[in-house]
C-alpha cells in the first residue's frame, strides 16, 4: 500500500479540523509547551501521550481557547462544533442534580435525543440517577454523552478513561472508536498508556513539553524517545527527536491496525 | 396587626424570597465566606453614602461591587488562598467602615442597627426598595439560571459550550451585592450571610433538583422570618438575631422532619 507522507492526499475525509503551529507557553518561568505542532483531520483519532506534567492538558486547553498561548497559533475549521470531555467532574452532594439535568445544562434537547445519546454510550438506565451516585466509568460515559449531544465535528477528550478499571478502559476505548466510525467526527484525546489506546488511535503524539515523536502507534512505540519516556528505565532522557510527519491516508478509518504500513 | 409589624413582615419576606434562591448558589458555589466579606464591607458603603450624601443602599451596592471586582483581580494575581484573601478583605473593610463612621462626629448613627438590623423600623420607602430590588434580582436570576448552573457544575465545560462565563459570574456578584444592601435593614451586616445559606442548606434535605431547592429555600426563609418576628414580639427579643435563630432551628430540625415524612410513607 502506498501512503503519501504529506498532508495533501486525495482522501475525502481530509478536511483539517485543527491546525496548531509552534504552540509555546511558559508559566511562572517554567516552559510548559515548546513549539508544539498538531494537526487533526476529520474522522481521525489523535492521541496525546506523555508523562505527568508534559503539557498534554495544557495543549488541549489552548486548543479549546480556555487559556492563551504565548506563541504560535491555533486554527480551527470554521463553524467547528466541539464536544469536550473534561478530565475531572466532581459535583458537590449539596447540589441535587440528576443525569437528565446534567445533560441539558448547556442546551435543551428532546427526550428522544437524550435517550439516544445515553443509549449510544451504554448508560440509558442512568437517566434519572443522581450524578453523585455514579461510578467513575458511568461518570465518564455521561460526560461523553453530554459531548455527543452537541452533535460535534470534533471530540476533545481529556483522559477519557480516568478513574475506570482496566476492563472498563478497554470498553470505553472501543466505544470511542465506535463513535468515531458512526459519526465520522475527529477525536483528540489524552491517554497515559499507549498499550490500551493502541487499537483505537490513528496517530499518536508523544509529548514532553515538545513533541518527542509522532506517528502511527506501532511506530511511536519503537521510537527511542518513546522508549526513553515509557520504557523500563522510566528515566527522562533529554532526547530531542522530532518527526515532522502526519498520517492521514489511513484510508478507511476502520482499519487502523495496519501492520504493513511503515512510516518514516 | 400593627403597621410597623406588617412592614417588618413584608420586608423580611421580600428579602427571604430572593435570598433563598440566591443562597442556593452561594451554597453550591461555596461562596459563604465571599458573601460574608461583601456584607462586612457594606458598612463602608453606608459611610460612603453619608459622606457623598447619596442613598446608603446605593453606597452599599457600589462598595460591594467594587470589592467583588477587587477580589477577582487579586485572585488572579496573588498566590494566597482564597479564604485568606477573603479574611483580609472582610475584616479590613469592616474596620475601615467603623473608622469612617466614627469620623462623622456630627452624625448620630445607630451602629447596632447596621450591625444587627432594625427590621421593626422599616419604612415604606425601605419596603419599595426591598421589593423592587428583590423583584429585579429574581428576574435576573431566572434569566441567568441555566448558564449559572452550568458554570457551577463545571466552569470550563460550560465555557467550551458557549456560556459567557465572565458575564454570568459578574451578574451573580451584582445580585449578591444587591441582596446584601437590602438585607442589611432586616438582619444587619453581621448576620446577612445566614439568610443566604441557612434556608438553602435546610432546603437541600428535601429537594430533588436545583429548582426545588431554590423554591424551598425561599419558603423556608419566609417561615424563618415570620417565626423570628413572632418570637421577637412575644418575648421581646432582638428581631434580627431572632430571625437567624429561627432559621437555625429549622435547619437543625430538618432531619427530624425528614424522618417524620418517611415514616408516614
Amino acid at each position: 500500500m502506498a501512503f503519501a507522507p504529506s498532508v495533501k492526499t486525495t482522501n475525502m475525509d481530509n478536511k483539517i479540523l485543527i491546525e496548531a503551529k509552534g504552540i509555546s507557553l511558559a508559566l511562572e518561568g517554567k516552559q510548559i509547551l515548546d513549539k508544539v505542532d498538531i494537526r487533526l483531520h476529520k474522522g481521525e483519532i489523535v492521541t496525546l501521550i506523555g508523562p505527568n506534567g508534559a503539557g498534554k492538558s495544557t495543549l488541549i486547553r489552548i486548543i479549546l481557547g480556555l487559556i492563551k498561548q504565548d506563541d504560535g497559533q491555533v486554527l480551527l475549521a470554521p463553524k467547528l462544533r466541539i464536544g469536550y470531555m473534561p478530565q475531572r467532574l466532581s459535583i458537590d452532594p449539596v447540589l441535587p442534580l440528576t443525569v437528565r439535568r446534567f445533560l441539558t445544562l448547556a442546551q435543551r434537547c428532546s427526550e428522544s435525543n437524550l435517550v439516544d445519546a445515553l443509549t449510544e454510550v451504554g448508560a440509558e438506565q442512568l437517566l434519572d440517577s443522581a450524578m453523585q451516585t455514579l461510578s467513575g466509568g458511568e461518570t465518564q460515559r455521561i460526560l461523553l454523552a453530554r459531548a455527543m449531544l452537541r452533535n460535534p465535528d470534533l471530540l476533545i477528550l481529556d483522559e477519557p478513561v480516568q478513574g475506570v478499571d482496566v476492563a472498563g478502559q478497554e470498553a470505553l476505548y472501543r466505544l470511542i472508536s465506535t463513535i468515531r466510525k458512526r459519526h465520522g467526527c475527529g477525536i483528540l484525546m489524552i491517554s497515559h498508556d499507549l498499550h490500551l489506546v493502541m487499537s483505537a488511535t490513528d496517530q499518536v503524539l508523544c509529548l514532553n513539553r515538545h513533541v518527542c515523536c509522532s506517528g502511527h502507534p506501532d511506530k511511536v512505540r519503537a521510537d527511542p524517545s518513546y522508549v526513553a519516556l515509557f520504557g523500563n528505565t522510566a528515566v527522562l532522557m533529554p532526547y530531542n527527536h522530532h518527526h515532522d510527519h502526519s498520517h492521514n491516508a489511513h484510508g478507511d478509518i476502520i482499519q487502523n491496525k495496519h501492520k504493513d504500513c511503515q512510516h518514516g | 396587626m400593627d403597621d410597623f409589624l406588617l412592614r417588618a413582615l413584608l420586608a423580611g419576606i421580600g428579602v427571604a424570597l430572593i435570598a433563598g434562591p440566591l443562597g442556593a448558589f452561594v451554597v453550591w458555589r461555596k461562596m459563604a465566606y465571599f458573601g460574608d466579606t461583601l456584607a462586612h464591607a457594606a458598612l463602608l458603603g453606608v459611610a460612603l453614602g453619608f459622606l457623598l450624601d447619596i442613598n446608603t443602599n446605593l453606597g452599599v451596592v457600589v462598595v460591594c461591587i467594587l470589592l467583588a471586582l477587587l477580589l477577582v483581580a487579586m485572585q488572579q494575581k496573588q498566590r494566597l488562598a482564597n479564604d485568606t484573601l477573603l479574611g483580609i478583605l472582610s475584616h479590613s473593610t469592616l474596620s475601615m467602615g467603623l473608622i469612617a463612621l466614627a469620623f462623622m462626629e456630627t452624625l448620630r448613627i445607630d451602629l447596632m442597627s447596621y450591625l444587627f438590623g432594625d427590621i421593626l423600623a422599616v419604612s415604606n420607602t425601605d419596603l419599595y426598595w426591598i421589593f423592587s430590588c428583590a423583584a429585579l434580582s429574581l428576574i435576573v436570576l431566572i434569566i441567568i439560571w441555566r448558564p449559572l448552573l452550568a458554570i457551577t457544575v463545571h466552569e470550563e465545560l460550560a465555557r467550551v459550550e458557549g456560556v459567557p462565563v465572565t458575564w454570568v459570574k459578574l451578574a451573580l456578584m451584582l445580585l449578591i451585592a444587591i441582596v446584601i444592601a437590602v438585607a442589611m435593614k432586616v438582619v444587619g451586616i453581621l448576620l446577612i450571610t445566614s439568610l443566604l445559606i441557612i434556608p438553602a442548606a435546610t432546603a437541600r434535605s428535601f429537594a430533588r433538583n436545583p429548582e426545588q431547592m431554590a423554591v424551598l429555600a425561599a419558603a423556608i426563609g419566609c417561615i424563618a422570618v415570620s417565626g423570628g418576628l413572632f418570637a421577637s414580639l412575644e418575648w421581646d427579643l432582638p428581631a434580627g438575631p431572632a430571625i437567624v435563630v429561627s432559621a437555625a432551628i429549622l435547619f437543625f430540625s430538618a432531619p427530624w422532619w425528614l424522618k417524620l415524612k418517611r415514616a408516614k410513607k
